[in-house]
């Protein structure tokens, strides 16, 4: 679909070169020609309101939708990881994690067991997926996506059916990884402190376009309570049209939420 | 802060915040009700916890041994009837003639012989109907002119009675062994295609979506993904199968046949032998119930992966 045909772009130091990315179905066009580059170990997170075509978006460079028009030039190693685990069932951990992993059998069992290490896993191999915890799991799921040492990671709100305190330590695992291994990352979220916790840039998905591209300028360790935290925090949230509710900021002849009027 | 006062303070207390409420957050809008609830004692139960839960049910003897209480007690009350002579001989024979009849027919070797004859049948019917049935299935399942002309057709065929079939079976094949192991082979088939096909078919499509992703080819995908996920529908299939094979073996061997339970049975029919009908209806009972245990046997062994096993 996007190899064969000769690329109109530039695509030199880029990992992701996507042009005039449009998605339509039936009438409803969800993706407007959407413009977007990653370089090589960026970390890009996505922003969007539920249905704003931001997952829908991560399954065209995944290509897994063969119904998406425009030009898109991903790598050739790339990974994704979904909303839930997607374990097979009735393989064990380890088979899941090396699951059409080319090469020798040994070869492959010997990355899978590092991958699985490297996620806190080890020691899990030989188990079923049904006896690991939820947060467990979406770590096997990401051993199994790093384990094809990908340049491009694709992550499908990865950590949004965790709890809280999951969802934190595998945020810092997702660092730890990206640090490590320096893939390209696209980060699929509705949960903006996650976005700005994780990412370099964040794209806001509106309407079908993206409506705000901008670095995030916090230094790290990033932390909730900074400044530039916080005000990028606002700005984000803003861009998807959600009044924080704090009572300063409420304009004026705005109904608070939660009063009966 | 409201809503702690509510929930800590005296009754008075609760009042007066209710009243004087009218700052009007949710929260406080709900407490008259809260207070009116709180001033009724409210019914509480011991729930049985612990060992007081188990013992109220179960005087400690095993399951297994419970429900075989049951039987002993059928097989003594028909005895008895035997016995005394309320129950015929040329009627029913009782438990102690059939199994004085069972040791003599084992011992002159007919039971055996029996036996092998008719074991021989439904290890040929199940040995080729489950590999058609399974064949079929995957036909069905994996390719779109499969299962526009496998699946159609024996959606359709299902419906016909097998033994309906016998008719027709015998002006092609003649009565000897072929056309008793064919009904069984096809009585087989249909229960395993049937189940495998939908197992086949409802494998959750995000497995195929991920096997894009991790790049299986279509061999890997049917080996890694297809086959183990449509196990546990393969094996309710051969379950009902082990079930369907003994049930057409009774009737292929009542009729046309010269060995066999069913032969044994038969001809004892013509001399009101009733012990021996006995014999071969428990014969066929525990053939059933250790095949039945077998395929649950190699449904634990190969399901240990599923959730709530």
């Amino acid at each position: 679909m996007t190899a064969v045909i000769e690329p109109t772009v530039d695509l030199d130091g880029l990992a992701v070169a996507a042009r005039g990315v449009t998605r339509t179905f039936g009438d409803r066009t969800v993706l407007r020609g959407l413009d977007v580059d990653l370089r090589p170990g960026e970390f890009v997170a996505l922003l969007g309101r539920s249905g704003s075509g931001k997952s829908t978006f991560l399954r065209a460079l995944a290509g897994l939708d063969d119904g998406v028009e425009g030009e898109i030039h991903v790598p050739v190693a790339r990974s994704v990881v979904f909303q839930d685990p997607r374990l097979l069932p009735w393989a064990s951990v380890l088979d899941n994690v090396v699951l059409g992993l080319g090469g020798a059998r040994g070869e492959a069992a010997t990355a899978g067991r590092a991958a699985l290490a490297e996620v806190g896993l080890d020691g899990h191999e030989r188990d079923w997926p049904k006896t690991l915890s939820g947060g467990e799991a979406q770590r096997a799921a990401l051993a199994r996506a790093l384990v094809r040492e990908p340049a491009l990671l694709l992550l499908d709100e990865p950590f949004g059916a965790l709890d809280a305190l999951t969802r934190i330590r595998m945020h810092a695992l997702v660092q730890q990884l990206h640090a490590r291994h320096a893939p390209a990352v696209l980060l699929v979220t509705h949960d903006v402190d996650e976005a700005v916790l994780l990412a370099d840039r964040v794209l806001v998905l509106t309407d079908g376009r993206i409506s705000l591209d901008e670095v995030v300028d916090v230094p790290s360790p990033r932390l909730r309570g900074d400044d530039r935290f916080i005000a990028l925090r606002s700005r984000l949230l803003a861009e998807l049209g959600v009044d924080e509710g704090a009572e300063g900021n409420r304009p004026a002849g705005a109904t608070p939420a939660g009063t009966l009027t | 802060m409201t809503d702690l006062a509510v929930t800590t303070g005296r009754t008075g207390r609760r009042r007066t915040t209710a009243a004087s409420g009218t700052t009007g957050t949710p929260g406080t809008s709900t407490s008259p009700h809260a207070v009116s609830a709180a001033d009724e004692p409210v019914a509480l139960t011991r729930l049985a916890t612990g060992r007081t839960a188990r013992s109220s049910r179960r005087l400690g003897i095993p399951r297994g041994v419970e429900r075989l209480v049951g039987v002993v007690l059928f097989i003594a009350l028909w005895e008895t009837a035997a016995q005394v002579g309320w129950l015929r001989s040329d009627i029913l024979a009782g438990p102690s003639t059939a199994l004085t009849a069972g040791v003599d027919l084992w011992k002159d070797g007919t039971l055996p012989s029996s036996l092998w004859a008719s074991l021989q049948r439904v290890g040929w019917g199940l040995g080729l109907g489950i590999p058609i049935g399974t064949v079929l299935a995957l036909f069905a399942g994996l390719s779109r002119i499969g299962d526009d002309v496998v699946d159609a057709n024996l959606q359709m065929l299902r419906f016909v009675p097998i033994i309906a079939l016998q008719p027709l079976l015998v002006v092609w094949l003649g009565v000897g062994e072929t056309v008793k192991v064919t009904m069984i082979v096809i009585g087989v088939a249909f229960p395993i295609y049937v189940n495998t096909s939908v197992a086949i078919k409802s494998i959750d499509p995000k497995y195929r979506e991920l096997s894009d992703v991790v790049g299986l080819s279509r061999g890997q995908l049917i080996r890694r993904v297809v086959l183990p996920g449509a196990l546990p529908g393969f094996l309710v299939g051969l379950r009902l199968a082990t079930a369907i094979a003994w049930l057409l073996l009774v009737f292929a061997e009542t009729i046309n046949a010269t060995s066999g339970i069913g032969f044994m049975m038969a001809r004892a029919q013509v001399f009101f032998q009733t012990d021996v009908i006995v014999v071969g209806l428990v014969t066929y009972a525990v053939l059933g119930l250790l095949s039945d245990g077998l395929v649950r046997f190699i449904e634990r062994r190969l399901l240990t992966w599923q959730p709530g096993r």
